[in-house]
């Protein structure tokens, strides 16, 4: 048990920014980032406690946490659609920066409500591969999909995100 | 193109925000919560985590206690809502019932040896430094018992106030200073007045003739011995030369 406290605490300190930064980028905004993210954590840390040694010391921690981050999202209110970002920064525990940062932020967190109303397959292929910038071999496996579905899904992602609509691939 | 992917690059650079780690460490019992609780010694703030409880101080305020908890246990810590058995569990401990499990991570082989020593010293009685020093293994050790007492993270829960100084004084006290001390162990029900007077006197043990036994005064074995029976002693020499034997209850010499 506390050998599984310590790697926990040690997961979370390691990958805290880049599970939230997964989060954001496919929830849209903060407030339902840290809750992706937390809720992330949480799951992680029950399914290390059932874990045997074994499993731990072949885990592939950013892919699995990651998976359950895609998982997390997939899980929460099916068919509810992103909230549009409160752009005034409703968010306390941030200190407002110079004018620059505070405009950097609002760009990141529209970038994010973008990149959060794709559809769901295109939306966690571009997350984890260009987000978050995993290889196509471990995107392929937090998603357990076939290589060439996740680079296909990125491809398409990308393209509606620019907006460009004409090679709309048939759902 | 290129503009989008660096974008998304950015995206990726998001730091989660401040106290994020502390958060979900706590919401899995890794970090410490706190709650005030009202108790017979007045307001105790108490810090507790998975493992058990971890702090204990009659703080003044909430911020006074996280203060010396971050610097003197140093760890984060957040105030929470008590589970619910908490109050009753902290009831108990103070009215002499073992129910609590303690974090003592951070305190050394030690200091933990020490307060566990501590732990069993029974509600009503005393011991002095020395015993907690000799029980341990550590005979020679006795200022180091003082120090580690003195830096108990629990107080009243591992009731450092049972460990007094034999020669009259009580002894300090972190948890208050000597006369808070005092007033702990007089409502346990020891009689600080009459042990204050021992001390002075230079008696340290209760022989009972009857038995043969002797104890340290608080002993509860030796409660129900009658006046007339009760002999003074100074020291484990001149107790063993009149004939009586150390109590194997409070343990005031080897049992030879």
């Amino acid at each position: 048990m506390e050998g599984v406290d310590h790697l926990f605490e040690r997961m979370v300190h390691e990958h805290k920014d880049r599970i939230f930064a997964a989060s954001l980028a496919m929830t849209g905004n903060r407030h339902d980032a840290e809750e992706v993210a937390q809720d992330t954590f949480l799951r992680a840390y029950r399914a290390l406690c059932t874990y045997s040694p074994q499993r731990i010391r072949d885990l592939k921690e950013r892919a699995w946490l990651h998976r359950i981050a895609v998982n997390v999202v997939r899980n929460r209110v099916r068919g509810v659609h992103p909230r549009l970002v409160e752009l005034n920064g409703s968010e306390s525990d941030h200190t407002p920066g110079p004018e620059a940062k505070v405009m950097e932020r609002m760009q990141i967190d529209e970038l994010a409500t973008r990149v959060a109303g794709l559809p769901a397959r295109y939306r966690e292929a571009v997350v984890l591969r260009h987000v978050r910038e995993l290889s196509y071999a471990e995107v392929a496996e937090a998603l357990r999909q076939p290589v060439g579905t996740v680079k296909a899904n990125v491809h398409r992602g990308l393209k509606l995100l620019r907006g460009d609509t004409d090679d709309r691939v048939d759902d | 193109m290129i503009a989008l992917t660096t974008d998304l690059k950015r995206l990726g650079a998001v730091k989660a925000p401040d106290g994020f780690a502390d958060r979900v460490l706590a919401q899995v019992g890794m970090t410490d919560s706190y709650a005030r609780f009202e108790t017979v010694l007045g307001d105790v703030f108490v810090a507790w985590n998975r493992l058990g409880v971890s702090a204990a101080a009659r703080s003044a305020s909430a911020e006074e206690f996280e203060d010396w908890f971050r610097k003197d246990v140093g760890r984060p810590l957040m105030p929470a809502v008590a589970p619910p058995d908490l109050a009753e569990k902290i009831q108990d401990e103070l009215g002499g019932k073992k129910r609590m499990r303690f974090d003592l991570r951070g305190l050394t082989a030690f200091e933990q040896a020490v307060l566990r020593k501590t732990r069993e010293i029974p509600r009503g009685e005393v011991r002095p430094y020395g015993w907690v020093a000799r029980e341990i293994g550590r005979p020679a050790a006795v200022r180091a018992v003082g120090t580690a007492l003195a830096n108990n993270p629990i107080p009243y829960f591992i009731p450092c106030h049972r460990v007094v100084r034999t020669d009259g004084h009580i002894g300090n006290y972190g948890g208050g200073g000597p006369e808070a001390k005092k007033a702990i162990l007089t409502l346990e029900g020891v009689r600080v007045k009459k042990l204050e007077e021992l001390g002075r006197a230079g008696f340290r043990y209760q022989g009972v003739r009857t038995t043969k036994i002797f104890c340290y005064p608080t002993c509860h074995t030796g409660r129900h011995a009658l006046e007339k029976n009760i002999v003074w002693l100074h020291d484990e020499a001149s107790a063993r030369a009149a004939g009586f034997r150390p109590c194997k209850v409070c343990r005031p010499a080897v049992v030879a």
